[in-house]
């Protein structure tokens, strides 16, 4: 049995209705393995002959030009970080999220509003402040969180990097001049904050060490069970009609 | 300390203390006469022997380009509209204002929070999402408030401009498909939510019908008075 998280009504207030479709995000730290479960969930979503739409983090085309030339230029404080992320959270959750939701759609989120909550607080931001900011957005039917000891997403990251970007390894923080060093020590911080998200906020904790194959049985199964009652858009079409 | 000099949580890993320079804000809808008036300021305060660093909104590197884009296009929503404003707000209050009043500068604001607050309460903005957003922002030492009748404020804005602005006249919120009605009701509610927010907020309230030296000298006077203070 899933436990569905409470719907706290301040959550919802752009959308008091309840909304026909649903909404699954991924949450957990770099290297947890999530994107590879989501790509997963979504191809067999899409097998079964659901409409599923995907956005990842930072990926509104009208803003993530500016915040990769912000963090180039080292030009981010961690208000500004902050604010630059939400903007283009929201640009996506009003132009794409919120509407296939209200169409009835599935839409799979890599990396939601917990990602924004893990961050900031990282750096310093308080931590009502940030909620605040994303107060408007709907709470997922289902936060899969990738929980992995931190070791085992460290190296799966390492392996292979020669190079971690300024602001993931978190070399703002001045935690130390070693990128690698500077990485492990915000992960670390980062998971924290996750793990104690994780019961507030509702998480379904997935255990990322397992095998791809095990942890993506389990969250397929957790999804089926999500879906019953669910009518998929795409039922509507008249029987026999032809579409691709 | 934190939470005497901001509005709300502040900026917590700054860990400010009051800071020596002064913060004094000017307000008013377009056309209101303010960057007439900062630039009597700045002259005046100069001469008197003060540094000063006039800024204003929408002046950042950061994120300016992104919203004159979008709007060109009409294409941002509004909780996004209102994330951008603010991120280009936190950029000049940290790496402009804050630096400036740290080294003891008289900072002259052209319009700062509340213009931002406003255009967004005219437009159904949840106010205690704005103000807990905006709760970054410094306390400024003084706010004046340009006040002037929409009726007035359109016959500036002809004067200056020789016609109305889609968005200056409040056409995204559909009340009319003419212009200048349009124009009209979205300054007499853009009115009411300053009034409501200078009792809130303690504004300076400065006739702005007035000639622009009238309103120069009236100013002067208040911040003399301030200045004085120490």
């Amino acid at each position: 049995m899933i436990k569905l998280p409470a719907i706290n009504k301040r959550w919802c207030s752009d959308t008091n209705k309840a909304l026909p479709g649903k909404l699954y995000v991924v949450e957990g730290c770099d290297g947890s393995g999530k994107s590879t479960q989501i790509y997963l969930l979504k191809r067999w979503l899409e097998s079964e002959g659901f409409i599923v739409f995907f956005t990842e983090w930072n990926s509104s085309e009208l803003i993530k030009e500016s915040t990769s030339e912000a963090k180039k230029k080292d030009l981010l404080t961690p208000t500004t970080f902050s604010l630059m992320h939400a903007s283009d959270f929201a640009d996506r959750y009003e132009k794409m999220i919120l509407p296939q939701l209200r169409a009835g759609y599935i839409v799979l989120c890599d990396r939601y509003i917990y990602t924004a909550f893990a961050r900031d607080m990282a750096r310093g931001c308080n931590r009502e402040w940030v909620k605040n900011v994303y107060s408007f957005v709907m709470k997922p039917d289902i936060t899969f969180y990738f929980q992995a000891p931190l070791q085992i997403s460290l190296n799966r990251i390492l392996t292979g990097r020669l190079h971690l970007e300024y602001h993931e390894a978190g070399m703002d923080m001045k935690f130390s001049n070693d990128p690698v060093e500077s990485f492990k020590i915000f992960q670390g911080i980062i998971k924290q904050h996750y793990d104690d998200m994780a019961d507030e906020e509702g998480f379904t904790i997935i255990d990322a060490a397992q095998s791809i194959k095990a942890q993506q049985t389990i969250v397929r199964s957790i999804v089926c069970k999500n879906l019953e009652g669910y009518a998929s858009p795409c039922k509507h079409w008249k029987e026999g009609s032809i579409y691709i | 300390m934190n939470n005497e000099l901001f509005y709300g949580k502040g900026l917590p890993y700054l860990q400010l203390n009051k800071l020596p320079g002064k913060l004094i804000v000017i307000e008013g809808a377009d056309c209101s006469g303010r960057s007439t008036q900062i630039s009597m300021l700045k002259d005046w305060l100069e001469t008197e022997g003060h540094a000063v660093l006039d800024t204003g909104l929408k002046r950042s590197t950061l994120i300016g380009n992104v919203i004159f884009e979008a709007k060109k296009g009409n294409i941002l929503g509004k909780k996004t509209l209102s994330l951008l404003y603010s991120t280009d707000f936190a950029d000049q209050l940290e790496n402009k204002i804050i630096p400036a009043l740290s080294a003891g500068f008289v900072v002259l604001a052209d319009r700062y929070i509340f213009t931002l607050m406003a255009r967004d309460f005219v437009r159904g903005a949840s106010k205690e999402w704005l103000m807990e957003l905006f709760g970054f922002a410094l306390i400024p030492d003084m706010v004046f408030y340009l006040s002037i009748s929409p009726e007035t404020l359109l016959h500036r804005t002809f004067s200056k401009y020789g016609c109305l602005d889609y968005w200056e006249s409040g056409m995204d919120l559909c009340f009319s498909s003419d212009m200048f009605e349009s124009f009209k009701k979205y300054h007499i509610l853009l009115k009411k939510e300053y009034d409501e927010m200078a009792n809130k907020y303690n504004f300076i309230v400065i006739d702005a019908e007035k000639s622009p030296k009238e309103i120069q000298s009236d100013i002067r006077a208040k911040i003399k008075v301030f200045l004085d203070q120490k």
